[in-house]
Protein backbone atom coordinates (compact mmCIF):
# COMPACT_ATOMS: atom_id res chain seq x y z
CA UNK A 1 0.00 0.00 0.00
CA UNK A 2 1.31 3.75 -0.80
CA UNK A 3 0.77 4.71 2.74
CA UNK A 4 4.47 6.40 3.64
CA UNK A 5 4.56 8.85 7.12
CA UNK A 6 2.79 11.37 8.89
CA UNK A 7 4.33 14.91 7.30
CA UNK A 8 4.42 18.19 8.96
CA UNK A 9 1.77 20.60 6.61
CA UNK A 10 4.00 23.54 7.68
CA UNK A 11 8.23 22.08 7.49
CA UNK A 12 7.67 18.69 5.91
CA UNK A 13 9.52 16.93 8.89
CA UNK A 14 8.15 13.09 8.72
CA UNK A 15 6.78 11.12 11.60
CA UNK A 16 6.27 7.08 11.75
CA UNK A 17 2.71 5.93 11.61
CA UNK A 18 1.86 6.12 15.15
CA UNK A 19 -1.24 8.37 17.17
CA UNK A 20 0.11 12.06 16.39
CA UNK A 21 -1.41 14.82 15.22
CA UNK A 22 1.14 17.77 15.62
CA UNK A 23 4.60 18.91 14.38
CA UNK A 24 7.59 19.10 17.27
CA UNK A 25 9.50 21.87 15.39
CA UNK A 26 7.00 23.65 14.30
CA UNK A 27 3.43 23.28 15.73
CA UNK A 28 2.04 22.68 12.20
CA UNK A 29 -0.92 20.30 11.65
CA UNK A 30 0.75 16.67 10.05
CA UNK A 31 -0.72 14.98 7.27
CA UNK A 32 -0.74 11.20 5.96
CA UNK A 33 2.15 11.37 3.18
CA UNK A 34 1.51 8.28 0.25
CA UNK A 35 4.12 7.47 -2.74
CA UNK A 36 1.30 6.27 -5.43
CA UNK A 37 4.16 6.22 -7.70
CA UNK A 38 4.36 2.19 -7.68
CA UNK A 39 0.45 2.64 -8.88
CA UNK A 40 -0.58 1.79 -12.64
CA UNK A 41 -3.99 3.92 -12.83
CA UNK A 42 -5.74 1.11 -15.17
CA UNK A 43 -4.79 -1.13 -12.65
CA UNK A 44 -6.13 0.82 -9.78
CA UNK A 45 -9.27 2.19 -11.69
CA UNK A 46 -9.90 -2.12 -12.06
CA UNK A 47 -9.49 -2.46 -8.16
CA UNK A 48 -12.07 0.54 -7.73
CA UNK A 49 -14.52 -0.96 -9.97
CA UNK A 50 -14.33 -4.74 -8.23
CA UNK A 51 -14.09 -3.12 -4.56
CA UNK A 52 -16.34 -2.75 -2.28
CA UNK A 53 -19.66 -0.76 -2.17
CA UNK A 54 -18.35 1.67 0.14
CA UNK A 55 -14.99 4.10 1.22
CA UNK A 56 -12.69 0.62 1.47
CA UNK A 57 -13.03 0.83 -2.67
CA UNK A 58 -10.29 3.45 -2.39
CA UNK A 59 -8.06 1.79 0.23
CA UNK A 60 -5.21 2.19 -2.07
CA UNK A 61 -5.70 6.31 -1.21
CA UNK A 62 -6.18 5.49 2.10
CA UNK A 63 -3.55 5.96 5.42
CA UNK A 64 -3.42 1.74 6.05
CA UNK A 65 -0.98 -1.00 5.39
CA UNK A 66 -2.89 -3.95 5.59
CA UNK A 67 -6.28 -4.78 4.63
CA UNK A 68 -8.29 -2.01 6.93
CA UNK A 69 -11.79 -2.44 7.26
CA UNK A 70 -15.18 -1.49 9.22
CA UNK A 71 -18.41 -2.98 10.04
CA UNK A 72 -20.45 -0.31 8.98
CA UNK A 73 -19.27 0.40 5.59
CA UNK A 74 -20.07 4.27 4.94
CA UNK A 75 -19.93 5.42 1.61
CA UNK A 76 -20.91 5.18 -2.34
CA UNK A 77 -23.80 7.97 -1.40
CA UNK A 78 -26.30 8.81 -3.92
CA UNK A 79 -25.59 11.82 -6.75
CA UNK A 80 -28.52 13.11 -8.20
CA UNK A 81 -28.97 15.79 -11.12
CA UNK A 82 -30.86 18.20 -9.61
CA UNK A 83 -32.82 20.03 -12.49
CA UNK A 84 -35.68 21.36 -10.50
CA UNK A 85 -33.29 23.06 -8.46
CA UNK A 86 -31.36 24.60 -11.27
CA UNK A 87 -34.72 25.85 -12.78
CA UNK A 88 -35.68 27.66 -9.54
CA UNK A 89 -32.03 29.39 -9.20
CA UNK A 90 -32.56 30.74 -13.11
CA UNK A 91 -29.14 28.90 -14.03
CA UNK A 92 -28.32 27.53 -17.46
CA UNK A 93 -25.91 25.19 -15.26
CA UNK A 94 -26.07 21.23 -13.95
CA UNK A 95 -26.60 21.33 -10.80
CA UNK A 96 -25.36 17.86 -8.49
CA UNK A 97 -26.28 17.05 -5.21
CA UNK A 98 -24.21 14.49 -3.68
CA UNK A 99 -26.30 13.57 -0.93
CA UNK A 100 -24.15 12.12 2.07
CA UNK A 101 -26.58 12.00 4.95
CA UNK A 102 -27.14 8.41 3.51
CA UNK A 103 -24.65 7.44 5.50
CA UNK A 104 -24.73 4.81 8.14
CA UNK A 105 -25.57 7.47 10.81
CA UNK A 106 -26.51 9.99 8.21
CA UNK A 107 -23.69 12.36 7.60
CA UNK A 108 -20.18 12.41 6.33
CA UNK A 109 -18.91 11.94 9.83
CA UNK A 110 -19.03 8.12 8.60
CA UNK A 111 -16.62 8.60 6.40
CA UNK A 112 -13.99 9.88 8.82
CA UNK A 113 -14.59 7.84 11.94
CA UNK A 114 -14.56 4.89 9.89
CA UNK A 115 -10.97 5.28 8.65
CA UNK A 116 -10.34 6.79 12.59
CA UNK A 117 -11.47 3.77 14.12
CA UNK A 118 -10.07 1.33 11.62
CA UNK A 119 -6.62 2.93 12.61
CA UNK A 120 -7.46 3.20 16.41
CA UNK A 121 -7.74 -0.88 16.01
CA UNK A 122 -4.68 -0.77 14.19
CA UNK A 123 -2.74 1.01 17.06
CA UNK A 124 -4.12 -1.02 19.78
CA UNK A 125 -6.65 1.42 21.63
CA UNK A 126 -9.47 -0.07 23.02
CA UNK A 127 -10.82 3.65 23.92
CA UNK A 128 -12.12 6.32 21.16
CA UNK A 129 -12.95 9.57 21.78
CA UNK A 130 -13.85 12.51 19.87
CA UNK A 131 -15.13 16.10 20.62
CA UNK A 132 -18.04 17.26 18.19
CA UNK A 133 -20.84 19.74 17.13
CA UNK A 134 -22.68 15.99 16.56
CA UNK A 135 -22.59 14.83 13.61
CA UNK A 136 -19.44 13.08 14.74
CA UNK A 137 -20.67 12.28 18.40
CA UNK A 138 -23.28 10.24 16.49
CA UNK A 139 -20.83 8.61 14.51
CA UNK A 140 -18.02 7.72 16.94
CA UNK A 141 -20.96 6.30 19.04
CA UNK A 142 -22.26 4.07 16.60
CA UNK A 143 -18.84 2.90 15.19
CA UNK A 144 -17.00 2.27 18.58
CA UNK A 145 -20.65 0.26 19.29
CA UNK A 146 -20.18 -1.32 16.28
CA UNK A 147 -16.31 -2.25 16.63
CA UNK A 148 -16.59 -3.13 20.35
CA UNK A 149 -14.86 -0.08 21.73
CA UNK A 150 -15.44 1.79 24.54
CA UNK A 151 -16.06 5.58 23.49
CA UNK A 152 -16.05 8.89 25.35
CA UNK A 153 -17.99 11.53 23.11
CA UNK A 154 -17.90 15.43 24.17
CA UNK A 155 -20.25 17.60 23.11
CA UNK A 156 -21.39 21.09 23.76
CA UNK A 157 -24.68 20.95 26.57
CA UNK A 158 -27.06 22.34 24.46
CA UNK A 159 -26.88 20.35 21.61
CA UNK A 160 -29.91 19.70 19.21
CA UNK A 161 -31.84 17.16 21.24
CA UNK A 162 -32.15 14.79 18.19
CA UNK A 163 -27.83 14.87 17.96
CA UNK A 164 -27.93 14.29 21.79
CA UNK A 165 -30.49 11.12 21.67
CA UNK A 166 -28.88 9.70 18.57
CA UNK A 167 -25.59 9.60 20.33
CA UNK A 168 -26.82 8.29 23.72
CA UNK A 169 -28.29 5.30 22.38
CA UNK A 170 -25.55 3.35 21.05
CA UNK A 171 -24.33 3.03 24.64
CA UNK A 172 -21.54 6.09 24.69
CA UNK A 173 -20.14 7.88 27.81
CA UNK A 174 -21.93 10.77 26.43
CA UNK A 175 -19.95 13.87 27.76
CA UNK A 176 -22.13 17.56 27.66
CA UNK A 177 -19.53 20.15 28.03
CA UNK A 178 -20.57 23.35 29.72
CA UNK A 179 -19.11 25.49 26.65
CA UNK A 180 -19.03 26.14 23.06
CA UNK A 181 -17.58 24.29 20.59
CA UNK A 182 -14.33 25.50 20.60
CA UNK A 183 -14.04 24.93 24.99
CA UNK A 184 -15.11 21.17 23.77
CA UNK A 185 -11.97 21.03 21.26
CA UNK A 186 -9.44 22.50 23.92
CA UNK A 187 -10.85 19.96 26.99
CA UNK A 188 -10.57 17.26 24.57
CA UNK A 189 -7.03 18.31 23.14
CA UNK A 190 -6.21 18.55 27.13
CA UNK A 191 -7.34 15.16 27.77
CA UNK A 192 -5.83 13.26 25.09
CA UNK A 193 -2.64 14.05 26.46
CA UNK A 194 -3.23 12.29 29.90
CA UNK A 195 -5.95 9.22 28.51
CA UNK A 196 -4.39 6.34 26.19
CA UNK A 197 -7.15 7.10 24.25
CA UNK A 198 -7.91 7.90 20.20
CA UNK A 199 -9.38 11.06 19.98
CA UNK A 200 -10.39 10.53 16.33
CA UNK A 201 -10.01 14.27 15.85
CA UNK A 202 -7.54 14.95 18.23
CA UNK A 203 -4.69 12.76 18.45
CA UNK A 204 -6.21 10.33 15.08
CA UNK A 205 -6.59 13.64 13.01
CA UNK A 206 -4.49 13.31 10.18
CA UNK A 207 -5.85 9.78 9.24
CA UNK A 208 -9.62 10.36 10.40
CA UNK A 209 -9.24 13.91 7.75
CA UNK A 210 -7.89 11.38 5.38
CA UNK A 211 -11.78 10.09 5.10
CA UNK A 212 -13.17 13.07 3.80
CA UNK A 213 -11.01 12.16 0.24
CA UNK A 214 -13.62 9.47 -0.81
CA UNK A 215 -16.23 12.26 -0.97
CA UNK A 216 -14.16 13.83 -3.97
CA UNK A 217 -13.37 10.03 -5.15
CA UNK A 218 -16.93 8.94 -5.26
CA UNK A 219 -17.94 12.82 -7.59
CA UNK A 220 -15.47 11.96 -10.02
CA UNK A 221 -16.61 8.11 -10.23
CA UNK A 222 -20.39 9.18 -10.05
CA UNK A 223 -19.85 11.82 -12.74
CA UNK A 224 -18.52 9.06 -15.28
CA UNK A 225 -14.48 9.50 -14.26
CA UNK A 226 -14.89 13.24 -15.07
CA UNK A 227 -13.98 16.32 -12.36
CA UNK A 228 -17.17 18.69 -11.21
CA UNK A 229 -16.36 22.26 -12.46
CA UNK A 230 -17.62 23.87 -9.20
CA UNK A 231 -17.78 22.39 -5.91
CA UNK A 232 -20.04 23.95 -3.18
CA UNK A 233 -19.11 22.49 0.15
CA UNK A 234 -19.75 23.75 4.19
CA UNK A 235 -17.04 25.04 5.96
CA UNK A 236 -16.59 24.05 10.32
CA UNK A 237 -13.08 23.42 10.83
CA UNK A 238 -12.23 23.32 6.78
CA UNK A 239 -11.12 20.00 6.70
CA UNK A 240 -13.37 18.61 4.33
CA UNK A 241 -13.23 21.54 1.85
CA UNK A 242 -8.97 21.08 1.78
CA UNK A 243 -9.13 17.17 1.60
CA UNK A 244 -11.67 17.46 -0.95
CA UNK A 245 -9.05 19.15 -3.14
CA UNK A 246 -6.28 16.43 -2.12
CA UNK A 247 -8.61 13.79 -3.32
CA UNK A 248 -9.48 15.41 -6.73
CA UNK A 249 -5.71 16.20 -6.96
CA UNK A 250 -4.30 12.45 -6.00
CA UNK A 251 -6.33 11.33 -8.86
CA UNK A 252 -5.06 14.12 -11.92
CA UNK A 253 -1.58 13.65 -10.90
CA UNK A 254 -2.43 9.69 -11.05
CA UNK A 255 -3.82 10.28 -14.36
CA UNK A 256 -7.44 8.59 -13.19
CA UNK A 257 -9.35 11.59 -14.07
CA UNK A 258 -7.96 14.54 -16.71
CA UNK A 259 -8.92 18.32 -16.16
CA UNK A 260 -8.38 21.00 -13.89
CA UNK A 261 -9.18 21.34 -10.46
CA UNK A 262 -13.10 22.68 -10.03
CA UNK A 263 -13.58 25.72 -8.38
CA UNK A 264 -14.21 25.67 -4.82
CA UNK A 265 -17.21 27.59 -3.09
CA UNK A 266 -17.09 27.32 0.97
CA UNK A 267 -20.30 27.86 3.30
CA UNK A 268 -20.44 29.11 6.80
CA UNK A 269 -23.24 30.64 8.63
CA UNK A 270 -22.94 34.34 9.22
CA UNK A 271 -23.21 33.84 12.85
CA UNK A 272 -20.17 31.44 12.86
CA UNK A 273 -17.97 32.82 9.29
CA UNK A 274 -14.12 32.98 10.71
CA UNK A 275 -12.94 31.27 7.03
CA UNK A 276 -15.29 33.47 4.97
CA UNK A 277 -14.01 36.83 6.84
CA UNK A 278 -10.52 35.82 6.38
CA UNK A 279 -11.27 35.28 3.09
CA UNK A 280 -13.60 38.57 2.17
CA UNK A 281 -10.52 40.65 4.38
CA UNK A 282 -7.81 39.11 2.35
CA UNK A 283 -6.04 37.58 5.93
CA UNK A 284 -3.76 34.38 5.97
CA UNK A 285 -5.13 33.19 9.05
CA UNK A 286 -8.38 33.05 10.95
CA UNK A 287 -9.93 35.18 13.11
CA UNK A 288 -11.75 33.43 15.97
CA UNK A 289 -15.27 33.83 16.83
CA UNK A 290 -17.86 33.04 19.59
CA UNK A 291 -20.80 31.25 17.43
CA UNK A 292 -24.17 32.10 17.11
CA UNK A 293 -25.86 30.50 14.83
CA UNK A 294 -28.58 27.79 14.26
CA UNK A 295 -25.96 25.89 12.13
CA UNK A 296 -24.37 24.07 15.33
CA UNK A 297 -22.92 21.23 13.00
CA UNK A 298 -20.80 24.47 11.85
CA UNK A 299 -20.20 26.06 14.67
CA UNK A 300 -16.55 26.31 14.67
CA UNK A 301 -14.93 29.34 15.97
CA UNK A 302 -11.45 28.83 15.64
CA UNK A 303 -11.23 26.09 12.58
CA UNK A 304 -7.84 24.35 12.66
CA UNK A 305 -8.01 23.93 9.03
CA UNK A 306 -9.21 27.27 8.24
CA UNK A 307 -5.41 28.93 6.84
CA UNK A 308 -5.93 26.06 4.49
CA UNK A 309 -9.23 26.42 3.56
CA UNK A 310 -9.28 30.14 2.86
CA UNK A 311 -5.78 29.31 0.28
CA UNK A 312 -7.66 26.71 -1.39
CA UNK A 313 -10.77 28.97 -2.12
CA UNK A 314 -8.36 31.79 -3.29
CA UNK A 315 -6.07 29.48 -5.38
CA UNK A 316 -9.50 27.74 -7.32
CA UNK A 317 -10.76 30.67 -8.22
CA UNK A 318 -14.00 30.57 -5.68
CA UNK A 319 -14.76 31.98 -2.93
CA UNK A 320 -15.74 31.74 0.75
CA UNK A 321 -20.08 33.07 1.88
CA UNK A 322 -21.75 33.13 4.51
CA UNK A 323 -26.00 33.14 5.18
CA UNK A 324 -27.89 33.90 7.55
CA UNK A 325 -29.66 31.86 9.64
CA UNK A 326 -33.04 32.85 7.77
CA UNK A 327 -31.12 31.88 4.71
CA UNK A 328 -30.26 28.65 6.06
CA UNK A 329 -33.66 27.84 6.90
CA UNK A 330 -34.87 29.13 3.22
CA UNK A 331 -32.01 26.56 1.92
CA UNK A 332 -33.27 23.95 3.46
CA UNK A 333 -36.95 24.44 2.00
CA UNK A 334 -35.32 24.76 -1.38
CA UNK A 335 -33.62 21.75 -1.28
CA UNK A 336 -36.68 19.80 -0.06
CA UNK A 337 -38.99 21.58 -2.32
CA UNK A 338 -37.31 20.44 -5.43
CA UNK A 339 -35.07 17.51 -4.80
CA UNK A 340 -36.95 15.50 -2.30
CA UNK A 341 -34.04 15.55 0.27
CA UNK A 342 -33.98 17.01 3.66
CA UNK A 343 -31.04 18.58 5.16
CA UNK A 344 -30.07 19.15 8.43
CA UNK A 345 -28.95 23.16 8.77
CA UNK A 346 -25.38 22.75 7.27
CA UNK A 347 -27.27 21.71 4.31
CA UNK A 348 -29.11 25.09 4.54
CA UNK A 349 -26.21 27.00 4.69
CA UNK A 350 -24.40 25.33 1.50
CA UNK A 351 -27.72 25.31 -0.49
CA UNK A 352 -28.08 29.23 0.72
CA UNK A 353 -24.67 29.60 -0.58
CA UNK A 354 -24.89 28.43 -3.98
CA UNK A 355 -28.44 30.33 -4.05
CA UNK A 356 -26.24 33.42 -3.34
CA UNK A 357 -23.86 32.21 -6.13
CA UNK A 358 -26.68 31.70 -8.74
CA UNK A 359 -28.00 35.38 -7.65
CA UNK A 360 -24.92 37.01 -8.56
CA UNK A 361 -24.63 35.57 -11.26
CA UNK A 362 -20.84 33.53 -10.59
CA UNK A 363 -22.48 30.23 -12.03
CA UNK A 364 -21.77 29.80 -15.89
CA UNK A 365 -23.98 28.37 -18.38
CA UNK A 366 -23.21 24.44 -18.71
CA UNK A 367 -20.99 24.54 -15.80
CA UNK A 368 -21.42 21.57 -13.89
CA UNK A 369 -21.69 21.97 -10.18
CA UNK A 370 -21.92 19.39 -6.95
CA UNK A 371 -23.40 20.73 -3.87
CA UNK A 372 -22.02 18.91 -0.74
CA UNK A 373 -25.22 17.82 1.56
CA UNK A 374 -23.45 16.23 4.85
CA UNK A 375 -25.96 15.50 7.32
CA UNK A 376 -29.70 15.06 7.86
CA UNK A 377 -32.73 17.32 8.47
CA UNK A 378 -34.33 15.08 11.06
CA UNK A 379 -30.95 15.71 13.48
CA UNK A 380 -32.46 19.38 13.23
CA UNK A 381 -36.02 19.60 13.30
CA UNK A 382 -36.34 22.90 14.99
CA UNK A 383 -35.30 24.59 12.07
CA UNK A 384 -38.09 23.81 9.76
CA UNK A 385 -40.68 24.62 12.55
CA UNK A 386 -42.82 27.62 11.74
CA UNK A 387 -41.91 27.44 8.24
CA UNK A 388 -45.47 25.80 7.05
CA UNK A 389 -48.72 25.38 8.34
CA UNK A 390 -50.59 21.91 8.75
CA UNK A 391 -54.10 22.17 8.11
CA UNK A 392 -55.87 20.43 10.82
CA UNK A 393 -59.48 19.38 10.05
CA UNK A 394 -62.18 17.02 11.63
CA UNK A 395 -62.42 13.85 9.72
CA UNK A 396 -65.65 14.95 7.35
CA UNK A 397 -65.42 15.32 3.84
CA UNK A 398 -67.11 19.15 4.35
CA UNK A 399 -64.53 19.79 6.63
CA UNK A 400 -61.60 19.12 4.07
CA UNK A 401 -63.33 20.92 1.25
CA UNK A 402 -63.92 24.13 3.16
CA UNK A 403 -60.41 24.02 4.06
CA UNK A 404 -59.58 23.83 0.31
CA UNK A 405 -62.29 24.97 -1.38
CA UNK A 406 -61.71 23.69 -5.16
CA UNK A 407 -63.99 22.13 -7.83
CA UNK A 408 -64.36 18.57 -7.58
CA UNK A 409 -64.73 16.23 -10.71
CA UNK A 410 -67.10 13.81 -10.30
CA UNK B 1 3.95 38.05 39.70
CA UNK B 2 4.77 34.32 39.45
CA UNK B 3 2.85 32.50 36.56
CA UNK B 4 2.48 28.91 36.04
CA UNK B 5 2.72 28.11 32.34
CA UNK B 6 1.57 24.51 31.41
CA UNK B 7 3.50 23.09 28.57
CA UNK B 8 1.87 20.55 25.84
CA UNK B 9 3.54 16.60 25.39
CA UNK B 10 5.04 17.44 21.94
CA UNK B 11 6.97 20.40 23.64
CA UNK B 12 8.24 18.92 26.55
CA UNK B 13 11.23 18.00 24.82
CA UNK B 14 12.70 21.55 24.86
CA UNK B 15 11.51 21.99 28.66
CA UNK B 16 13.41 18.67 29.41
CA UNK B 17 10.11 16.61 30.17
CA UNK B 18 8.69 19.44 32.22
CA UNK B 19 4.85 19.93 31.99
CA UNK B 20 4.60 23.06 34.31
CA UNK B 21 6.67 25.72 34.49
CA UNK B 22 6.79 28.36 37.43
CA UNK B 23 7.78 31.75 35.69
CA UNK B 24 7.12 35.33 36.20
CA UNK B 25 5.55 38.27 33.78
CA UNK B 26 2.94 40.47 34.09
CA UNK B 27 1.21 40.05 30.27
CA UNK B 28 1.72 36.77 28.06
CA UNK B 29 4.08 38.30 25.95
CA UNK B 30 6.34 38.83 29.15
CA UNK B 31 5.68 35.66 30.69
CA UNK B 32 6.30 33.77 27.38
CA UNK B 33 9.86 35.55 27.16
CA UNK B 34 10.77 34.19 30.49
CA UNK B 35 9.64 30.66 29.31
CA UNK B 36 12.25 31.25 26.41
CA UNK B 37 14.90 32.76 28.98
CA UNK B 38 14.54 29.39 30.88
CA UNK B 39 13.92 27.35 27.87
CA UNK B 40 15.56 28.60 24.47
CA UNK B 41 14.70 25.86 21.95
CA UNK B 42 10.94 26.79 22.87
CA UNK B 43 11.23 30.28 20.93
CA UNK B 44 11.26 29.18 17.33
CA UNK B 45 8.84 26.33 18.16
CA UNK B 46 6.05 28.50 19.16
CA UNK B 47 6.82 31.86 17.60
CA UNK B 48 8.00 33.36 14.44
CA UNK B 49 9.32 36.62 13.81
CA UNK B 50 8.10 37.40 17.12
CA UNK B 51 4.51 36.82 16.58
CA UNK B 52 2.93 33.31 17.91
CA UNK B 53 3.02 30.85 15.07
CA UNK B 54 -0.56 30.26 13.35
CA UNK B 55 -1.13 26.49 14.87
CA UNK B 56 -0.09 27.68 18.40
CA UNK B 57 -2.99 28.98 21.02
CA UNK B 58 -2.84 30.10 24.68
CA UNK B 59 -5.13 30.51 26.62
CA UNK B 60 -4.96 32.48 30.14
CA UNK B 61 -7.15 31.08 32.63
CA UNK B 62 -9.03 29.02 29.98
CA UNK B 63 -9.58 32.19 27.69
CA UNK B 64 -7.83 32.65 24.27
CA UNK B 65 -6.04 35.38 24.37
CA UNK B 66 -6.99 36.60 20.34
CA UNK B 67 -10.45 37.32 22.31
CA UNK B 68 -8.78 39.38 24.78
CA UNK B 69 -5.18 41.51 23.89
CA UNK B 70 -3.38 38.98 22.66
CA UNK B 71 0.55 38.69 23.64
CA UNK B 72 -0.58 41.92 25.66
CA UNK B 73 -2.81 40.49 27.52
CA UNK B 74 -2.19 40.95 31.62
CA UNK B 75 -1.86 38.34 33.52
CA UNK B 76 -3.54 38.39 37.28
CA UNK B 77 -2.45 36.86 40.63
CA UNK B 78 -3.45 33.13 40.07
CA UNK B 79 -4.06 32.84 36.44
CA UNK B 80 -2.49 29.59 34.32
CA UNK B 81 -1.21 30.33 30.59
CA UNK B 82 -1.95 27.27 28.65
CA UNK B 83 0.13 26.76 25.15
CA UNK B 84 -1.98 23.86 23.38
CA UNK B 85 -1.98 23.40 19.41
CA UNK B 86 -4.58 24.86 17.07
CA UNK B 87 -4.58 22.16 15.15
CA UNK B 88 -7.43 19.43 16.23
CA UNK B 89 -11.25 19.33 16.14
CA UNK B 90 -13.55 19.27 12.80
Amino acid sequence: MPVESLKCKECGTAYELDARYVCENCFGPLEVAYDFSGLDATEVKRRIQAGSQGIWRYRDFLPFKGRATDPLEPGLTPLLKAERLAERLGVDAEIWIKNDAANPTHSFKDRVVAVAVAKAKELGFDTVACASTGNLANAVAAHAAAAGLDSYVFVPANLEEQKLLATGVYGTNLVGVRGNYDDVNRLCTQLAEIHPWAFVNVNLRPYYAEGSKTLAYETVEQLGWQLPDRVVSPIASGSLFTKLARGFQEWLDLGLVCGEQPAFNGAQAEGCSPVATAFAEGWEVCKPQRPETIAKSLAIGDPADGPYAVEQARRSGGGVDSVTDQEIREGIKLLAETTGIFTETAGGVTVGVLRKLAERGEIAAGERVVVYITGEGLKTLDATRDTFQMHEIDPALESFEAEFPQEVAV
Amino acid sequence: MPVTVKIPTQLRAATGGQAELEVEGGTVGEVLDAVFDAHGGLRDRITQDGDLRRFVNVYVSGEDIRFQQGLETSINDGDEVTILPAVAGG
